[in-house]
């Protein structure tokens, strides 16, 4: 831990356009993203829809498809893209020396 | 004894405009009067049938498998509870009492009106033969028609369609479709004789022919026999044809028995003026039900121009209808023919003609006094709404009479084929979507106000949203209107791209493409990385293009198929261990019960495909689920996959007292030489040990089905939501031919279906003599594709379960970090 923010482990760990999680005790799971471009981005593991896991979605461009029924979630704002609407919570995120850095107090918010 | 009239509900003092008919004509002329004035009136209408608004013109597709009854409603209940509007549906009124303004449904409830509307449409006309009235005798004009006969169909064989025109044809082909053998009688010498030339018609019914109906002109038609139920049809020539259905499709006759007892003016059809009033200034009519000015319509067209005038005049602004002129086409997948006006000849008409032998094209366009007065078209029909549109407004084509054959593109100058152009000049009343009578004006001021996709404008003014004909119109209208913002072409994989399925398959093959980045980048995708529509298609290609060769892109695949379980909807996922043709054991038993307790699994299920499933396993409990079950000798089922799910089987010869041939121990083997293979989608396979096909293999991607001299095989069946039977594709003596068959079959699939694309909708659109060609026929390149399945599979047989077990895609499962905030060691890190 770095501040406010928490160190969940290296860039490396999150497969190229795929995701991994990070389980908060008594909390949602928090979904963390690597984009084809190398950027790595985190929100709360739940669809506005109908709660799908998104970090079992397809990645593409800057979004990410809901395996349930394939809504498209913005990886920087969480928003619903196309004629869906929704917002899942977003975490900030910092890279430093290749580790991945979670905001922690936005983490706790989105988790309870 | 009398009801009383329902009062109107609370205070409203509104004029209660009551409406007998909850079809087409009814809906639309309601829909018109709310776009005018929406609170003016309140509306009651009364259906006959117990379903909301339907597009009944849609049936046909319906019948075909082509459309759900749920994609052709027009009006869902919210649109009535929107609109305020009570719907009386399945209580068809009665009666009409004129003097009280009431009328009387058949429950006994009595409503009083104000305004009363007759939208009664039209009946099937039933000829007056012996046995008419036989069960299985019925007309095409309902859904519960369309039930009647999806349910025959279920049972097949033959069914007899009496009527060579536009409804019988589509009725024809849709019982043909779901595997019924069908014959067409019809009394004339040429098919759909009113709307088409004897050219045209016979070209038609060479199409039919070859795609396996039997089509008797000059057919009449002298009793239709059976003793319980329809048995056949016999000629007045003697002939009998066997039936177990049959369809009368010879007309329809408008539905005005309850406006005559109401004393109402009655021809042909209800008399109205042009404001659609009846002889009772009270009472409007519109319709098929109506006759206008000496005319009746059994079209749809005509219906939105006469509701457009009912609705001016209920809002006292009075337009008047002026009668329609009407065009037709044939909804038969495949087979392309529009006719519009007369082309019977006479006095200063002149035929112009164009034949294209080889793209079996035929077009007529009959010209009097340098004006279009009709056409027919075959095989091309783009320009049809071109000449229609001519034709209506009377243009002069004298400047342009050496081009008009050629269509639009070329006749409006250039010599330049510009399909932009031709829909640009198309005059603003023109009409696009023939479905839901849309117009080119109203498509563009749609997109004018804001509906800037094809799916925008589909669910604003319903252009192209009921048989999808006109999406080509559609978008150039999106591309004129909106700039270069939106680009029509051919229908192309997903938005990343202007190709087609076929076209990137194609090229994948004949550039050497060996990953989704080159294919990407050589083929100009739009977007930087696909999107969750193309890269599981891209992936597919390039594994069934380069066997051994490609490696397997994990993050392109479906999570189902990149954890080799399903998902379910609260994030857990179902496991289903291969069961070797539906055979387990007390070993496998025994281990797939302790799993069940071990990972408390809330409940087991005997799946449809004589599997076990396993559900609510947390994703990171999967690899040692899979462990406990690869210990016992099970491996996955692939019940999550595009790929080869389960080969069911029956008891066969070894048991049953039926069985011709061991049914289960085939089932083994073609299991265990097909499991592992990835398809375009999820492939079923079954193996009946005799005709009564307990296994139901006539359902089954592929089905083969035990006789005594044999294996009779079958292609392209599938339950789900549009069931459909399979074909027959051959029949073979050995087991072996019946494997080595099998193999060639699931390669031809894996090759040249689309992604996504079911053996069911591929069949249907390559046909099945193809697939007789290309598997039975020609035995070398049968050979060819079992050697290439078999090639293939040398490199999939491996079970995926085994190797995650030992570690690999540990990523996939296992969380990256667990973060507990109120204790002192916040954070365990977690080594993938």
């Amino acid at each position: 831990m770095i501040g406010d923010w928490i160190d969940i482990g290296w860039v490396d760990e999150i497969p190229v356009r795929g995701s991994r999680t990070v389980q908060v005790a008594d909390g949602d799971d928090i979904a963390v993203f690597r984009t084809g471009d190398g950027a790595v981005f985190a929100m709360l593991d739940r669809c506005p829809h109908k709660g799908g896991r998104l970090s079992q979605g397809i990645v593409h461009g800057g979004a990410v498809a809901c395996p349930l029924h394939n809504w498209r979630i913005s990886l920087s704002t969480g928003e619903a893209l196309g004629d869906d609407k929704g917002c899942t919570p977003t975490i900030p995120v910092k890279i430093s020396g290749n580790r991945v850095l979670l905001c922690r107090t936005s983490t706790l918010k989105a988790a309870a | 004894m009398k009801h009383q009239p329902i009062q109107p509900a609370g205070e409203d003092r509104r004029d209660h405009l009551v409406v007998i008919g909850n079809g087409m004509a009814g809906c639309r002329a309601v829909e018109e009067l709310l776009a005018r004035d929406p609170t003016r009136y309140r509306v009651t209408i009364f259906g006959a049938e117990p379903h909301v608004n339907y597009n009944r013109i849609m049936l046909s597709p319906v019948l075909a498998g082509e459309k759900t009854f749920e994609q052709i409603v027009i009006n869902d209940h919210a649109w009535y509870a929107t609109n305020a509007i009570e719907l009386i549906a399945g209580d068809p009124v009665d009666s009409i009492d004129r003097a009280a303004q009431t009328v009387t449904a058949r429950s006994g409830r009595t409503v009083h009106y104000d305004r009363l509307l007759i939208a009664t449409g039209s009946d099937p006309f039933i000829i007056p033969v012996p046995g008419k009235d036989l069960p299985g005798v019925i007309g095409f004009r309902d859904m519960k028609d369309v039930d009647h006969m999806l349910a025959a169909a279920g049972r097949g064989g033959d069914a007899v369609v009496i009527g060579g025109g536009l409804l019988g044809l589509e009725a024809a082909h849709g019982l043909s479709l779901r595997g019924m053998k069908v014959t067409v009688l019809h009394i004339m010498p040429t098919l759909m004789e009113r709307q088409l030339d004897e050219a045209a018609g016979w070209l038609l019914k060479s199409a039919l022919e070859a795609r396996g109906q039997t089509i008797l002109t000059g057919a009449d038609t002298a009793e239709i026999v059976g003793s319980d139920a329809v048995e056949g049809v016999r000629l007045k020539d003697g002939t009998l044809i066997p039936a177990s259905l049959v369809v009368m499709a010879v007309g329809i006759r408008p539905s005005v028995a309850l406006a005559r007892a109401a004393g109402l003016a009655v021809g042909r059809g209800i008399q109205v003026d042009d404001h659609m009033v009846t002889s009772d200034p009270a009472v409007l009519a519109v319709g098929e039900c109506v006759e206008h000015d000496g005319n009746v319509y059994g079209l749809v067209a005509p219906l939105w121009d006469m509701c457009r005038a009912l609705a001016d005049g209920l809002v006292d602004a009075p337009s008047g209808y002026r009668g329609s002129v009407t065009s037709t086409k044939l909804k038969v997948s495949g087979i392309d023919v529009f006719s519009a006006g007369d082309f019977s000849g006479g006095a200063g008409a002149e035929d112009i003609v164009l034949r294209d032998a080889s793209r079996g094209v035929y077009k007529r366009v009959v010209v009097r006094d340098d004006r279009i007065v009709g056409a027919v078209l075959y095989g091309d029909t783009a320009d049809g709404g071109w000449y229609f549109d001519l034709l209506k407004r009377g243009a002069d084509i004298s400047d342009m009479r050496d081009m008009l054959i050629f269509g639009q593109s070329f006749a409006s100058g250039g010599g330049q084929a510009d399909p932009k152009a031709a829909v640009a000049a198309l005059s603003d009343d023109a009409e696009i979507c023939g479905c839901n009578g849309v117009t080119k004006g109203q498509v563009v001021s749609c997109i004018a106000k804001g509906a800037h996709s094809l799916d925008a404008v589909r669910g604003t003014c319903k252009a192209s949203a009921s048989c999808g004909s006109c999406t080509g119109l559609v978008e150039t209208l999106l591309a004129l209107t909106l700039g270069d913002e939106v680009e029509a072409g051919p229908k192309t994989m997903c938005k990343c791209t202007s190709f087609g399925h076929d076209d990137v398959r194609r090229e994948i093959v004949a550039q050497d493409m060996r990953a989704i980045p080159e294919v990407m980048q050589k083929l100009h995708w739009s977007t930087p990385d696909g999107c969750s529509s193309c890269r599981p298609a891209l992936n597919y290609y390039l594994l069934c293009a380069l066997p051994g060769i490609y490696i397997d892109d994990q993050q392109s695949r479906f999570v189902n198929e990149r954890l080799h379980a399903n998902i379910q909807k609260d994030g857990t996922y179902s496991v289903v261990p291969r069961m070797w043709g539906g055979l387990t054991s007390p070993k496998e038993l025994r281990a797939i019960a302790d799993v069940v307790e071990k990972f408390n699994a809330p409940m087991v299920k005997v799946t449809g495909g004589q599997r076990l499933d396993i559900f609510g396993i947390k994703k990171e409990d999967l690899p040692a689920v899979w462990a406990d079950l690869n210990a016992a000798g099970m491996v996955s089922g692939h019940a999550y996959g595009k790929s080869l799910r389960t080969v069911k089987t029956c008891v066969g010869s070894e048991w049953c007292r039926f069985g011709t041939q061991d049914s289960t121990g085939l089932g083994v083997k073609i299991e265990r030489m097909t499991w592992g293979s990835w398809m375009p989608h999820k492939f079923k396979i079954a193996v009946s040990g005799c005709p009564r096909n307990c296994a139901e293999a006539t359902i089954k991607d592929f089905g083969i089905v035990c006789v005594d001299s044999g294996y009779e095989l079958h292609v392209g069946g599938n339950g789900g939501i549009k069931v459909r039977a399979t074909d027959f594709l051959c029949k073979v003596t050995t087991e072996e031919e019946a494997m080595h068959y099998c193999a060639a079959f699931i390669q031809l699939y894996r090759e040249e279906a689309r992604y996504l694309e079911r053996t069911a909708p591929w069949i249907e659109r390559v046909g099945v003599v193809y697939l007789r060609e290309r598997i039975a026929d020609d035995e070398a390149g049968r050979d060819a594709l079992a050697a290439r399945f078999h090639h293939a599979q040398s490199f999939s047989q491996e079970d995926p379960w085994a190797a995650r077990v030992e570690g690999a895609e540990r990523e996939h499962h296992a969380p990256m970090a667990r973060f507990t905030p109120h204790r002192a060691a916040v954070l365990e890190g977690i080594d993938a």
